[in-house]
Protein backbone atom coordinates (compact mmCIF):
# COMPACT_ATOMS: atom_id res chain seq x y z
CA UNK A 1 0.00 0.00 0.00
CA UNK A 2 2.79 2.37 0.94
CA UNK A 3 4.68 1.60 -2.26
CA UNK A 4 1.53 2.52 -4.14
CA UNK A 5 1.63 5.90 -2.47
CA UNK A 6 5.28 6.37 -3.35
CA UNK A 7 4.60 5.42 -6.94
CA UNK A 8 1.74 7.92 -7.09
CA UNK A 9 3.86 10.70 -5.64
CA UNK A 10 6.66 9.91 -8.07
CA UNK A 11 4.15 9.93 -10.93
CA UNK A 12 2.75 13.29 -9.84
CA UNK A 13 6.24 14.77 -9.71
CA UNK A 14 7.17 13.31 -13.08
CA UNK A 15 4.00 14.55 -14.76
CA UNK A 16 4.45 18.01 -13.26
CA UNK A 17 8.03 18.10 -14.43
CA UNK A 18 7.07 16.91 -17.90
CA UNK A 19 4.29 19.43 -18.29
CA UNK A 20 6.52 22.27 -17.13
CA UNK A 21 9.31 21.13 -19.43
CA UNK A 22 6.95 20.83 -22.37
CA UNK A 23 5.45 24.24 -21.62
CA UNK A 24 8.97 25.67 -21.43
CA UNK A 25 9.94 24.28 -24.77
CA UNK A 26 6.58 25.23 -26.25
CA UNK A 27 7.62 28.85 -25.87
CA UNK A 28 10.76 28.05 -27.82
CA UNK A 29 8.84 25.96 -30.34
CA UNK A 30 6.34 28.74 -30.79
CA UNK A 31 9.06 31.16 -31.78
CA UNK A 32 10.68 28.61 -34.05
CA UNK A 33 7.41 27.65 -35.72
CA UNK A 34 6.48 31.30 -36.16
CA UNK A 35 9.83 31.97 -37.74
CA UNK A 36 9.65 28.96 -40.03
CA UNK A 37 6.18 29.83 -41.22
CA UNK A 38 7.43 33.33 -42.01
CA UNK A 39 10.62 32.23 -43.81
CA UNK A 40 12.82 33.22 -40.89
CA UNK A 41 15.14 31.20 -38.67
CA UNK A 42 14.00 32.18 -35.19
CA UNK A 43 16.11 32.07 -32.03
CA UNK A 44 19.44 30.37 -32.69
CA UNK A 45 21.94 32.18 -30.47
CA UNK A 46 21.53 30.55 -27.03
CA UNK A 47 23.12 27.13 -27.36
CA UNK A 48 23.02 25.00 -30.51
CA UNK A 49 19.90 25.94 -32.54
CA UNK A 50 18.95 28.18 -29.65
CA UNK A 51 17.79 25.34 -27.41
CA UNK A 52 18.86 27.22 -24.28
CA UNK A 53 16.51 30.05 -25.20
CA UNK A 54 13.79 29.08 -22.66
CA UNK A 55 16.39 29.13 -19.88
CA UNK A 56 17.57 32.56 -21.02
CA UNK A 57 14.00 33.81 -21.18
CA UNK A 58 13.28 32.46 -17.71
CA UNK A 59 16.43 34.07 -16.35
CA UNK A 60 15.39 37.37 -17.86
CA UNK A 61 11.92 37.08 -16.34
CA UNK A 62 13.36 36.47 -12.87
CA UNK A 63 15.88 39.29 -13.10
CA UNK A 64 13.40 41.94 -14.20
CA UNK A 65 12.12 44.59 -11.84
CA UNK A 66 8.87 43.59 -10.22
CA UNK A 67 6.34 46.39 -10.25
CA UNK A 68 3.09 46.34 -8.30
CA UNK A 69 1.10 49.47 -9.12
CA UNK A 70 0.18 51.52 -6.01
CA UNK A 71 -3.48 51.59 -6.96
CA UNK A 72 -3.63 47.86 -7.52
CA UNK A 73 -5.25 45.50 -5.06
CA UNK A 74 -2.05 43.98 -3.68
CA UNK A 75 -3.24 40.59 -2.52
CA UNK A 76 -5.39 39.79 -5.54
CA UNK A 77 -2.65 41.09 -7.81
CA UNK A 78 -0.44 38.27 -6.59
CA UNK A 79 -3.20 35.66 -6.43
CA UNK A 80 -4.12 36.16 -10.11
CA UNK A 81 -1.05 34.66 -11.78
CA UNK A 82 -0.69 31.96 -9.11
CA UNK A 83 -4.26 30.86 -9.72
CA UNK A 84 -3.73 30.87 -13.47
CA UNK A 85 -0.72 28.60 -13.32
CA UNK A 86 -2.15 26.37 -10.59
CA UNK A 87 -5.37 25.62 -12.45
CA UNK A 88 -3.36 25.00 -15.58
CA UNK A 89 -1.20 22.43 -13.77
CA UNK A 90 -3.82 20.41 -11.89
CA UNK A 91 -5.67 19.46 -15.06
CA UNK A 92 -3.03 16.82 -15.73
CA UNK A 93 -4.20 14.70 -12.78
CA UNK A 94 -6.91 12.74 -14.58
CA UNK A 95 -5.32 12.23 -17.97
CA UNK A 96 -4.37 8.62 -18.68
CA UNK A 97 -0.86 8.80 -20.09
CA UNK A 98 -0.64 5.09 -20.74
CA UNK A 99 -1.83 1.67 -19.77
CA UNK A 100 -0.60 -0.12 -16.67
CA UNK A 101 3.08 -0.97 -16.54
CA UNK A 102 3.86 -4.25 -14.79
CA UNK A 103 7.33 -4.49 -13.28
CA UNK A 104 7.80 -7.69 -11.24
CA UNK A 105 4.90 -7.73 -8.81
CA UNK A 106 4.19 -4.01 -8.80
CA UNK A 107 1.75 -2.44 -11.18
CA UNK A 108 2.28 1.16 -12.15
CA UNK A 109 -0.85 2.90 -13.34
CA UNK A 110 0.22 5.68 -15.67
CA UNK A 111 -2.54 7.98 -14.51
CA UNK A 112 -2.48 9.98 -11.31
CA UNK A 113 -6.08 9.30 -10.45
CA UNK A 114 -8.92 7.62 -12.31
CA UNK A 115 -12.02 9.39 -11.06
CA UNK A 116 -15.27 8.38 -12.70
CA UNK A 117 -16.14 11.99 -13.56
CA UNK A 118 -12.82 12.72 -15.26
CA UNK A 119 -14.24 14.93 -17.99
CA UNK A 120 -16.28 16.95 -15.54
CA UNK A 121 -13.16 17.45 -13.44
CA UNK A 122 -11.31 18.77 -16.50
CA UNK A 123 -14.18 21.11 -17.28
CA UNK A 124 -14.27 22.35 -13.70
CA UNK A 125 -10.55 23.05 -13.67
CA UNK A 126 -10.58 24.72 -17.06
CA UNK A 127 -13.42 27.03 -16.08
CA UNK A 128 -11.54 27.92 -12.88
CA UNK A 129 -8.68 29.08 -15.09
CA UNK A 130 -10.60 32.16 -16.13
CA UNK A 131 -10.52 33.34 -12.49
CA UNK A 132 -6.78 33.83 -12.78
CA UNK A 133 -7.27 36.16 -15.73
CA UNK A 134 -10.35 37.80 -14.26
CA UNK A 135 -8.73 38.52 -10.90
CA UNK A 136 -5.54 39.70 -12.58
CA UNK A 137 -7.45 42.11 -14.80
CA UNK A 138 -9.55 43.36 -11.90
CA UNK A 139 -6.72 43.76 -9.40
CA UNK A 140 -4.58 45.74 -11.85
CA UNK A 141 -6.97 48.67 -11.51
CA UNK A 142 -6.47 49.46 -15.16
CA UNK A 143 -9.40 49.80 -17.50
CA UNK A 144 -7.60 48.10 -20.38
CA UNK A 145 -6.75 45.13 -18.21
CA UNK A 146 -10.32 44.99 -17.00
CA UNK A 147 -11.62 45.04 -20.56
CA UNK A 148 -9.31 42.17 -21.43
CA UNK A 149 -10.45 40.24 -18.39
CA UNK A 150 -14.10 40.81 -19.20
CA UNK A 151 -13.55 39.65 -22.76
CA UNK A 152 -11.81 36.54 -21.42
CA UNK A 153 -14.67 35.80 -19.06
CA UNK A 154 -17.46 36.19 -21.59
CA UNK A 155 -15.49 34.29 -24.21
CA UNK A 156 -14.86 31.38 -21.86
CA UNK A 157 -18.49 31.21 -20.79
CA UNK A 158 -19.73 31.28 -24.38
CA UNK A 159 -17.38 28.59 -25.62
CA UNK A 160 -17.68 26.41 -22.53
CA UNK A 161 -21.30 25.81 -23.53
CA UNK A 162 -20.61 24.52 -27.00
CA UNK A 163 -17.63 22.58 -25.66
CA UNK A 164 -19.93 20.87 -23.16
CA UNK A 165 -22.49 20.16 -25.88
CA UNK A 166 -19.88 18.67 -28.20
CA UNK A 167 -18.74 16.45 -25.33
CA UNK A 168 -22.30 15.25 -24.71
CA UNK A 169 -22.43 13.73 -28.20
CA UNK A 170 -19.17 11.97 -27.43
CA UNK A 171 -20.48 10.71 -24.12
CA UNK A 172 -23.52 9.27 -25.90
CA UNK A 173 -21.09 7.15 -27.91
CA UNK A 174 -18.79 6.16 -25.05
CA UNK A 175 -21.32 5.93 -22.26
CA UNK A 176 -18.82 6.93 -19.55
CA UNK A 177 -17.27 10.03 -18.04
CA UNK A 178 -14.06 8.33 -16.93
CA UNK A 179 -11.14 9.31 -19.14
CA UNK A 180 -9.47 5.94 -18.50
CA UNK A 181 -12.49 4.06 -19.80
CA UNK A 182 -12.84 6.36 -22.80
CA UNK A 183 -9.20 5.70 -23.60
CA UNK A 184 -9.63 1.93 -23.20
CA UNK A 185 -12.66 1.89 -25.51
CA UNK A 186 -10.57 3.29 -28.35
CA UNK A 187 -8.39 0.17 -28.34
CA UNK A 188 -6.44 -0.35 -31.57
CA UNK A 189 -7.80 1.99 -34.18
CA UNK A 190 -11.35 2.50 -32.88
CA UNK A 191 -10.64 6.14 -32.29
CA UNK A 192 -13.57 8.40 -31.47
CA UNK A 193 -12.64 10.79 -34.27
CA UNK A 194 -14.15 8.20 -36.64
CA UNK A 195 -17.50 8.33 -34.83
CA UNK A 196 -17.52 11.98 -33.88
CA UNK A 197 -15.77 14.07 -36.56
CA UNK A 198 -18.11 17.06 -36.23
CA UNK A 199 -17.93 16.90 -32.48
CA UNK A 200 -14.17 16.92 -32.69
CA UNK A 201 -14.07 20.02 -34.88
CA UNK A 202 -16.42 21.79 -32.48
CA UNK A 203 -14.33 20.69 -29.51
CA UNK A 204 -11.16 21.83 -31.24
CA UNK A 205 -12.54 25.30 -31.91
CA UNK A 206 -13.72 25.58 -28.32
CA UNK A 207 -10.35 24.38 -27.05
CA UNK A 208 -8.71 27.24 -28.93
CA UNK A 209 -11.10 29.65 -27.24
CA UNK A 210 -10.65 28.10 -23.80
CA UNK A 211 -6.87 28.31 -23.95
CA UNK A 212 -7.10 31.91 -25.22
CA UNK A 213 -5.07 31.03 -28.26
CA UNK A 214 -5.26 32.88 -31.53
CA UNK A 215 -7.70 33.43 -33.27
CA UNK A 216 -9.48 33.69 -29.92
CA UNK A 217 -6.79 35.63 -28.07
CA UNK A 218 -9.03 38.56 -27.26
CA UNK A 219 -8.00 38.84 -23.60
CA UNK A 220 -4.63 40.06 -24.78
CA UNK A 221 -4.41 42.47 -27.65
CA UNK A 222 -1.81 45.19 -27.92
CA UNK A 223 -3.60 47.12 -30.62
CA UNK A 224 -6.86 47.51 -28.73
CA UNK A 225 -6.02 47.06 -25.06
CA UNK A 226 -2.43 48.28 -24.70
CA UNK A 227 -1.58 44.75 -23.57
CA UNK A 228 -4.68 43.06 -22.26
CA UNK A 229 -5.43 41.53 -18.88
CA UNK A 230 -1.71 41.46 -18.06
CA UNK A 231 -0.89 45.07 -18.96
CA UNK A 232 0.24 45.93 -15.41
CA UNK A 233 2.19 42.75 -14.82
CA UNK A 234 5.94 42.52 -14.97
CA UNK A 235 8.75 40.02 -14.36
CA UNK A 236 7.82 36.47 -13.38
CA UNK A 237 4.18 37.31 -12.62
CA UNK A 238 3.75 38.10 -16.28
CA UNK A 239 5.81 34.99 -16.96
CA UNK A 240 3.33 32.90 -14.98
CA UNK A 241 0.44 34.15 -17.08
CA UNK A 242 2.23 33.44 -20.33
CA UNK A 243 3.47 30.12 -19.02
CA UNK A 244 -0.03 29.11 -17.90
CA UNK A 245 -1.19 29.53 -21.48
CA UNK A 246 1.39 27.02 -22.67
CA UNK A 247 0.56 24.52 -19.94
CA UNK A 248 -3.10 24.92 -20.85
CA UNK A 249 -2.22 24.24 -24.45
CA UNK A 250 -0.40 21.05 -23.46
CA UNK A 251 -3.22 19.84 -21.22
CA UNK A 252 -5.95 20.60 -23.73
CA UNK A 253 -3.96 18.82 -26.43
CA UNK A 254 -3.72 15.84 -24.09
CA UNK A 255 -7.48 15.96 -23.49
CA UNK A 256 -8.21 16.11 -27.20
CA UNK A 257 -5.91 13.18 -27.87
CA UNK A 258 -7.53 11.21 -25.06
CA UNK A 259 -11.08 11.95 -26.10
CA UNK A 260 -10.86 11.80 -29.87
CA UNK A 261 -7.51 10.60 -31.15
CA UNK A 262 -7.27 7.27 -29.38
CA UNK A 263 -5.12 8.36 -26.40
CA UNK A 264 -2.28 5.85 -26.11
CA UNK A 265 -3.88 3.39 -28.54
CA UNK A 266 -2.46 2.61 -31.93
CA UNK A 267 -3.22 0.06 -34.63
CA UNK A 268 -1.43 -3.24 -34.06
CA UNK A 269 -0.90 -2.78 -30.34
CA UNK A 270 -2.06 -6.34 -29.64
CA UNK A 271 0.55 -7.65 -32.05
CA UNK A 272 3.30 -5.66 -30.30
CA UNK A 273 2.05 -6.84 -26.89
CA UNK A 274 2.02 -10.47 -28.01
CA UNK A 275 5.45 -10.46 -29.67
CA UNK A 276 7.52 -7.97 -27.65
CA UNK A 277 5.87 -8.06 -24.25
CA UNK A 278 3.09 -6.01 -22.70
CA UNK A 279 5.44 -3.36 -21.28
CA UNK A 280 6.93 -2.61 -24.70
CA UNK A 281 3.45 -2.03 -26.04
CA UNK A 282 2.61 0.26 -23.09
CA UNK A 283 5.78 2.32 -23.50
CA UNK A 284 5.23 2.63 -27.25
CA UNK A 285 1.70 3.78 -26.45
CA UNK A 286 2.99 6.48 -24.12
CA UNK A 287 5.47 7.65 -26.74
CA UNK A 288 2.77 7.76 -29.39
CA UNK A 289 0.45 9.62 -27.04
CA UNK A 290 3.10 12.30 -26.60
CA UNK A 291 3.71 12.38 -30.34
CA UNK A 292 0.02 13.06 -30.89
CA UNK A 293 0.09 15.75 -28.22
CA UNK A 294 3.08 17.40 -29.87
CA UNK A 295 1.28 17.34 -33.19
CA UNK A 296 -1.63 19.14 -31.57
CA UNK A 297 0.65 21.70 -29.96
CA UNK A 298 2.18 22.28 -33.36
CA UNK A 299 -1.32 22.62 -34.78
CA UNK A 300 -2.13 25.27 -32.18
CA UNK A 301 0.93 27.23 -33.27
CA UNK A 302 0.29 26.67 -36.95
CA UNK A 303 -3.18 28.16 -36.56
CA UNK A 304 -1.86 31.05 -34.50
CA UNK A 305 0.49 32.15 -37.24
CA UNK A 306 -2.11 31.73 -39.98
CA UNK A 307 -5.40 33.22 -38.85
CA UNK A 308 -5.97 36.78 -37.67
CA UNK A 309 -7.80 37.57 -34.46
CA UNK A 310 -11.60 37.68 -34.44
CA UNK A 311 -13.44 40.89 -33.86
CA UNK A 312 -15.33 40.68 -30.60
CA UNK A 313 -18.85 40.62 -32.07
CA UNK A 314 -17.75 38.04 -34.63
CA UNK A 315 -16.45 35.91 -31.78
CA UNK A 316 -19.78 36.08 -29.98
CA UNK A 317 -21.67 35.44 -33.24
CA UNK A 318 -19.60 32.37 -33.95
CA UNK A 319 -19.97 31.02 -30.44
CA UNK A 320 -23.68 31.49 -29.95
CA UNK A 321 -25.11 31.40 -33.48
CA UNK A 322 -22.63 29.01 -35.05
CA UNK A 323 -21.16 26.50 -32.67
CA UNK A 324 -24.05 25.95 -30.26
CA UNK A 325 -26.64 25.10 -32.96
CA UNK A 326 -24.10 22.86 -34.64
CA UNK A 327 -23.34 21.12 -31.38
CA UNK A 328 -27.03 20.54 -30.70
CA UNK A 329 -27.56 19.22 -34.24
CA UNK A 330 -24.60 16.93 -33.67
CA UNK A 331 -26.23 15.56 -30.52
CA UNK A 332 -29.51 14.93 -32.36
CA UNK A 333 -27.81 13.19 -35.28
CA UNK A 334 -25.67 11.10 -32.94
CA UNK A 335 -28.79 10.09 -31.03
CA UNK A 336 -30.63 9.13 -34.22
CA UNK A 337 -27.69 7.07 -35.47
CA UNK A 338 -27.37 5.26 -32.16
CA UNK A 339 -31.11 4.45 -32.10
CA UNK A 340 -31.13 3.25 -35.71
CA UNK A 341 -27.98 1.21 -35.18
CA UNK A 342 -29.41 -0.55 -32.16
CA UNK A 343 -32.68 -1.35 -33.92
CA UNK A 344 -31.20 -2.74 -37.08
CA UNK B 1 -16.92 62.28 -61.06
CA UNK B 2 -15.23 61.00 -64.17
CA UNK B 3 -12.20 58.93 -63.27
CA UNK B 4 -8.94 60.27 -64.63
CA UNK B 5 -7.73 57.01 -66.11
CA UNK B 6 -11.04 55.92 -67.67
CA UNK B 7 -10.52 52.57 -66.00
CA UNK B 8 -13.56 51.03 -64.47
CA UNK B 9 -13.53 48.66 -61.55
CA UNK B 10 -16.72 46.67 -61.21
CA UNK B 11 -17.45 45.79 -57.61
CA UNK B 12 -18.64 42.25 -57.27
CA UNK B 13 -20.50 41.73 -54.01
CA UNK B 14 -22.04 38.32 -54.26
CA UNK B 15 -23.54 36.85 -51.09
CA UNK B 16 -21.26 34.30 -49.46
CA UNK B 17 -21.70 30.71 -50.50
CA UNK B 18 -22.21 28.06 -47.86
CA UNK B 19 -18.58 26.96 -48.05
CA UNK B 20 -17.46 30.55 -47.52
CA UNK B 21 -19.81 30.99 -44.58
CA UNK B 22 -18.33 27.92 -42.94
CA UNK B 23 -14.90 29.62 -42.78
CA UNK B 24 -13.21 26.25 -42.45
CA UNK B 25 -12.32 25.68 -46.15
CA UNK B 26 -10.77 29.14 -46.31
CA UNK B 27 -8.91 28.48 -43.08
CA UNK B 28 -7.63 25.18 -44.45
CA UNK B 29 -6.40 27.00 -47.52
CA UNK B 30 -4.60 29.54 -45.40
CA UNK B 31 -3.05 26.80 -43.31
CA UNK B 32 -1.79 25.12 -46.47
CA UNK B 33 -0.17 28.36 -47.55
CA UNK B 34 1.61 28.90 -44.25
CA UNK B 35 2.69 25.27 -44.20
CA UNK B 36 4.25 25.62 -47.63
CA UNK B 37 6.37 28.43 -46.20
CA UNK B 38 7.59 26.15 -43.41
CA UNK B 39 9.86 24.34 -45.85
CA UNK B 40 10.95 27.26 -47.98
CA UNK B 41 14.45 28.61 -47.99
CA UNK B 42 14.94 31.02 -45.11
CA UNK B 43 15.90 34.58 -45.91
CA UNK B 44 17.56 35.27 -42.56
CA UNK B 45 21.11 36.61 -42.62
CA UNK B 46 22.95 35.86 -39.37
CA UNK B 47 24.23 39.39 -39.15
CA UNK B 48 27.56 39.71 -37.39
CA UNK B 49 28.97 36.58 -39.01
CA UNK B 50 27.24 36.90 -42.36
CA UNK B 51 26.83 40.21 -44.07
CA UNK B 52 24.41 41.17 -46.73
CA UNK B 53 25.93 42.11 -50.07
CA UNK B 54 25.19 45.69 -50.91
CA UNK B 55 24.16 46.84 -54.34
CA UNK B 56 26.73 48.49 -56.59
CA UNK B 57 25.47 51.99 -55.95
CA UNK B 58 25.20 51.64 -52.18
CA UNK B 59 26.34 54.80 -50.42
CA UNK B 60 28.05 54.16 -47.11
CA UNK B 61 30.68 55.90 -45.04
CA UNK B 62 32.84 58.49 -46.78
CA UNK B 63 36.48 57.94 -47.48
CA UNK B 64 39.07 60.49 -48.57
CA UNK B 65 41.16 58.90 -51.29
CA UNK B 66 44.87 58.85 -51.95
CA UNK B 67 46.42 58.87 -55.40
CA UNK B 68 48.67 56.15 -56.84
CA UNK B 69 51.68 57.54 -54.93
CA UNK B 70 49.84 57.51 -51.63
CA UNK B 71 49.29 61.27 -51.50
CA UNK B 72 45.99 62.78 -50.34
CA UNK B 73 43.94 63.90 -53.29
CA UNK B 74 41.88 66.50 -51.45
CA UNK B 75 42.86 70.11 -52.10
CA UNK B 76 40.39 71.65 -49.71
CA UNK B 77 38.57 73.49 -52.47
CA UNK B 78 35.36 73.34 -50.45
CA UNK B 79 33.08 72.27 -53.30
CA UNK B 80 31.89 69.26 -51.36
CA UNK B 81 30.95 71.45 -48.40
CA UNK B 82 29.22 73.83 -50.76
CA UNK B 83 27.23 71.11 -52.49
CA UNK B 84 26.24 69.44 -49.24
CA UNK B 85 22.51 70.06 -48.67
CA UNK B 86 22.74 69.04 -45.04
CA UNK B 87 25.80 71.22 -44.38
CA UNK B 88 27.57 68.34 -42.77
CA UNK B 89 31.06 68.99 -44.11
CA UNK B 90 33.51 71.51 -42.73
CA UNK B 91 37.21 71.90 -43.48
CA UNK B 92 40.21 74.07 -42.82
CA UNK B 93 42.71 74.51 -45.64
CA UNK B 94 46.46 74.70 -45.16
CA UNK B 95 49.44 75.26 -47.44
CA UNK B 96 51.79 72.43 -48.25
CA UNK B 97 55.28 72.96 -46.80
CA UNK B 98 58.58 71.90 -48.29
CA UNK B 99 59.19 68.22 -47.83
CA UNK B 100 55.51 67.32 -47.65
CA UNK B 101 55.24 66.62 -51.38
CA UNK B 102 54.90 62.93 -50.70
CA UNK B 103 51.91 63.58 -48.40
CA UNK B 104 49.68 65.93 -50.36
CA UNK B 105 49.21 66.05 -54.10
CA UNK B 106 48.69 69.78 -54.55
CA UNK B 107 49.91 72.95 -52.85
CA UNK B 108 46.77 73.26 -50.78
CA UNK B 109 45.38 70.50 -48.58
CA UNK B 110 42.79 70.01 -45.87
CA UNK B 111 44.38 70.30 -42.45
CA UNK B 112 41.06 69.58 -40.82
CA UNK B 113 38.28 67.77 -42.62
CA UNK B 114 35.18 66.88 -40.65
CA UNK B 115 31.88 65.30 -41.57
CA UNK B 116 29.05 65.34 -39.08
CA UNK B 117 27.53 61.90 -39.55
CA UNK B 118 24.40 62.93 -37.68
CA UNK B 119 23.68 65.49 -40.37
CA UNK B 120 24.84 63.58 -43.42
CA UNK B 121 22.01 62.22 -45.53
CA UNK B 122 24.23 60.15 -47.83
CA UNK B 123 22.94 61.89 -50.93
CA UNK B 124 26.29 61.57 -52.67
CA UNK B 125 26.44 65.16 -53.89
CA UNK B 126 29.89 65.67 -52.35
CA UNK B 127 31.10 62.75 -54.40
CA UNK B 128 29.69 64.32 -57.54
CA UNK B 129 30.96 67.81 -56.73
CA UNK B 130 34.56 66.78 -56.07
CA UNK B 131 36.77 67.78 -59.01
CA UNK B 132 39.72 65.76 -57.68
CA UNK B 133 37.96 62.43 -57.18
CA UNK B 134 39.01 62.67 -53.57
CA UNK B 135 35.84 61.72 -51.76
CA UNK B 136 33.75 58.59 -52.25
CA UNK B 137 30.89 57.11 -50.26
CA UNK B 138 32.15 53.58 -50.69
CA UNK B 139 32.56 52.60 -47.04
CA UNK B 140 30.49 50.38 -44.79
CA UNK B 141 27.45 51.42 -42.75
CA UNK B 142 28.40 54.12 -40.25
CA UNK B 143 28.74 52.36 -36.89
CA UNK B 144 26.55 53.32 -33.97
CA UNK B 145 27.81 55.34 -31.02
CA UNK B 146 26.51 56.76 -27.78
CA UNK B 147 27.84 60.33 -27.77
CA UNK B 148 26.95 62.99 -30.29
CA UNK B 149 30.51 64.27 -30.43
CA UNK B 150 31.74 60.90 -31.60
CA UNK B 151 29.72 61.23 -34.78
CA UNK B 152 31.88 64.06 -36.05
CA UNK B 153 34.33 62.15 -38.17
CA UNK B 154 37.73 63.73 -38.69
CA UNK B 155 40.51 62.83 -41.05
CA UNK B 156 41.63 60.02 -38.74
CA UNK B 157 38.50 58.11 -39.66
CA UNK B 158 37.96 59.34 -43.19
CA UNK B 159 41.32 59.19 -44.96
CA UNK B 160 42.19 55.93 -46.66
CA UNK B 161 44.96 53.88 -45.12
CA UNK B 162 48.40 54.68 -46.65
CA UNK B 163 49.48 52.44 -49.48
CA UNK B 164 52.57 50.97 -47.86
CA UNK B 165 50.85 49.62 -44.79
Amino acid sequence: MLTDLYIKIALVVVIFAISLLIAMYSTYAERKVAAFLQDRLGPDRAGPWGILQPAADGMKMFMKEEIIPTRATGFLFIVGPSLAIMTACIGSAVIPWGQKLVIGSTTIDLQVTDINVGILYIFGVVSLGVYGIMIGGWASNNKYSLLGAIRAASQNISYEISMGLSIIALLMVTGTLSLREIAEQQHGWHWNIIYQPVGFVLFLICAFAETNRSPFDLPECETELVGGYHTEYSSMKLGFYLFAEYINMFISSAVMVTLYWGAYNYPGMDYIAAHFGANASVILGVVLMFMKIFLFIFFFMWVRWTIPRFRYDQLMDLGWKGLIPFAIANIVVTGLVIVLYHHS
Amino acid sequence: MEPLSNKKKVLDVKPLTLAEKMYLPAIAKGMAITMSHFFKKKVTIRYPEQQREFSENFRGMHSLKRDEDGRERCTACGLCALSCPAEAITMTAAERQKGEENLYREEKYAAVYEINMLRCIFCGLCEEACPKEAIYLDGPIVPSDTLRKDFIYGKDKLVEAPLNQ
